[in-house]
């Protein structure tokens, strides 16, 4: 769990930079699915409202919804993923990130966690 | 993304509980059990199975023990097999049927020499345990082995590691079974499984399962395989799962299980039918049934899962996925299904709907991995 990112109660991650939102999801969520054979992500110039499902990501036994963590546009994904959706496994929160997003209002990231209040998350459910 | 907790009826728990635990194993409830789903991965533990050995409790399985001169015949009261006709030492796969000809659970019989030895599905063993005393109790002595493990030990290493533990058991060939004694425990065996793998089945006392499954993981090929894989290895074989594939609502015929009614128990056989729904069996056989289950191959990676509604070209409705996943094996997504008779054939060209979608399925032969019994 790197300590500049935040999260959504649904175990998304998100790394900010300017208006520029990286989404991806966590470890733990990743540990949960277990292996990823499948990424449906979304295409490019698709604009979504915070909690909005955006992506699904399929491990061997079920598929699971991604939400959006912010309001944005979507203006890239990663297309690694198509041929190498373990990645989510492998490296959850740096080369298995799912898509990038140019957020409609920076003010929502203040709505996730840090990763200090998303490990107490996680425990409590765990 | 978080897994249903589960409800809060008291779970029941295998005599190797412990041994999941201390293994890692994630465990979940199923059939009224605590379970391990997975302990190094699903993918892992599917690939192993198919290369080596795997190990799996499904102690959680109704073991069940027919007693009596009279329990052949009695159990064909319920079942289309042939049983009474069944050698010694000889093991058959069975349907009980209702009477509309569907399908109560699936279950394997064995003729153990002096008794018969059933199994049946964990998730159906209570209403099957009391369907056989219902029809069968005066008939022969119906007892469940409550006090029984069953291990299975499936995958291309199976033989050799149990020939190790077992020599009695190296010459057995598949759906046979024996008598044989492992780590001083009183152990009755089958070469039989639901990987499409070689492998056995080891009915063992409660109280020695734990030593015996220590001493198989001990082995260099053996590692321990949740219910994910044991799922993943069944579908890749084109082995039905009971509640999905099949079910009250499906019938042999249009499950394709006809092999499974013994040619004595077909309409011209010796002792022809007389098991419930028997009728509209032998109707459907010989008239067709509107509907066949299939194997489908979806294109691309996208997991085409139960429930998911299979259309021809046109956008109709013709039937629907009642098992699918990704196979490990195939590295591709596959699935089994319902559809039209008429559209049933190897090769027809369907789409399955996924998320609002068509997604092009090719209907396909089932296995789709090898089956790799051991015939000797």
């Amino acid at each position: 769990m790197s300590s500049d990112l935040r999260y959504s109660e649904e175990h998304e991650w998100v790394s900010v930079d300017g208006d520029i939102a990286t989404v991806g999801i966590s470890d733990f969520a990743q540990q949960q699915l277990g292996d990823v054979v499948f990424i449906e992500l979304p295409d490019i110039g698709r604009t979504v409202e915070r909690g909005g499902e955006i992506a699904v990501v399929e491990s061997v036994k079920a598929a699971s919804e991604i939400y959006a963590p912010l309001s944005g546009e979507i203006v890239e994904v990663n297309d690694a993923l198509a041929d190498e959706p373990a990645k989510v496994n492998e490296s959850p929160e740096v080369d298995g990130w799912l898509f990038k997003m140019r957020l409609n209002d920076a003010a929502e990231v203040g709505k996730l966690m840090d990763a200090a209040a998303y490990k107490t998350f996680t425990d409590d459910q765990g | 993304m978080a897994e249903d907790a589960g409800s809060r009826e008291v779970l029941a728990r295998t005599p190797l509980f412990d041994l999941h635990v201390e293994l890692g194993a994630r465990m979940v409830p199923f059939a009224g059990y605590v379970m391990p789903v997975q302990y190094q991965g699903i993918l892992d533990e599917h690939r192993h199975t198919r290369s080596a050995a795997g190990l799996f409790d499904v102690s959680h399985m109704g073991q069940v023990r027919l007693d009596g001169p009279g329990a052949a015949a009695a159990i064909e009261i319920l079942v289309p097999a042939d049983i009474a006709g069944l050698g010694a030492g000889r093991q058959r796969y069975a349907l009980f049927t209702n009477a509309e000809g569907g399908i109560l659970d699936d279950l394997m019989v064995t003729n153990a020499g002096d008794h018969l030895f059933v199994v049946v599905n964990a998730g159906c063993k209570v209403q099957d345990i009391a369907h056989m005393r219902a029809h069968l109790g005066g008939l022969c002595d119906i007892a469940e082995l409550a006090d029984r493990a069953l291990l299975a030990l499936q995958g291309p290493a199976a033989g050799p590691v149990m020939a190790r533990l077992a020599p009695a058991t190296a010459d057995m060939v598949f759906m046979t079974a024996r008598q044989v004694e492992i780590l001083g425990a009183d152990c009755f065996v089958t070469r039989s499984g639901y990987t499409g793998e070689d492998g056995f089945e080891i009915s063992v006392p409660g109280t020695k399962a734990e030593e015996l499954a220590r001493r198989l993981l001990a082995e260099d090929e053996v590692a321990p395989i949740g219910l994910g894989a044991r799922d993943s290895l069944r579908l890749e074989a084109g082995l039905c799962l009971y509640g999905h594939d099949i079910d009250t609502g499906t019938t042999p015929v249009e499950a394709r299980l006809v092999w499974a009614i013994g040619k004595a128990r077909r309409g011209d056989g010796e002792r022809a039918l007389g098991y419930p729904g028997a009728e509209i069996v032998e109707q459907q056989i010989a008239a067709g049934p509107a509907r066949r289950r299939v194997g489908l191959l979806p294109e691309g990676r996208a997991p085409v899962r139960e429930g998911a509604e299979l259309q021809d070209g046109e956008g109709r409705a013709v039937g629907h996925v009642t098992s699918g996943g990704f196979g490990p094996t195939m590295e591709a997504p596959v699935a089994m299904g319902y559809v039209e008779a008429g559209l049933a054939a190897i090769g027809t060209k369907l789409n399955a709907v996924v998320r609002g979608k068509p997604l092009p399925v090719t209907v396909a032969k089932m296995p789709f991995v090898k089956q790799r019994y051991y015939r000797g």
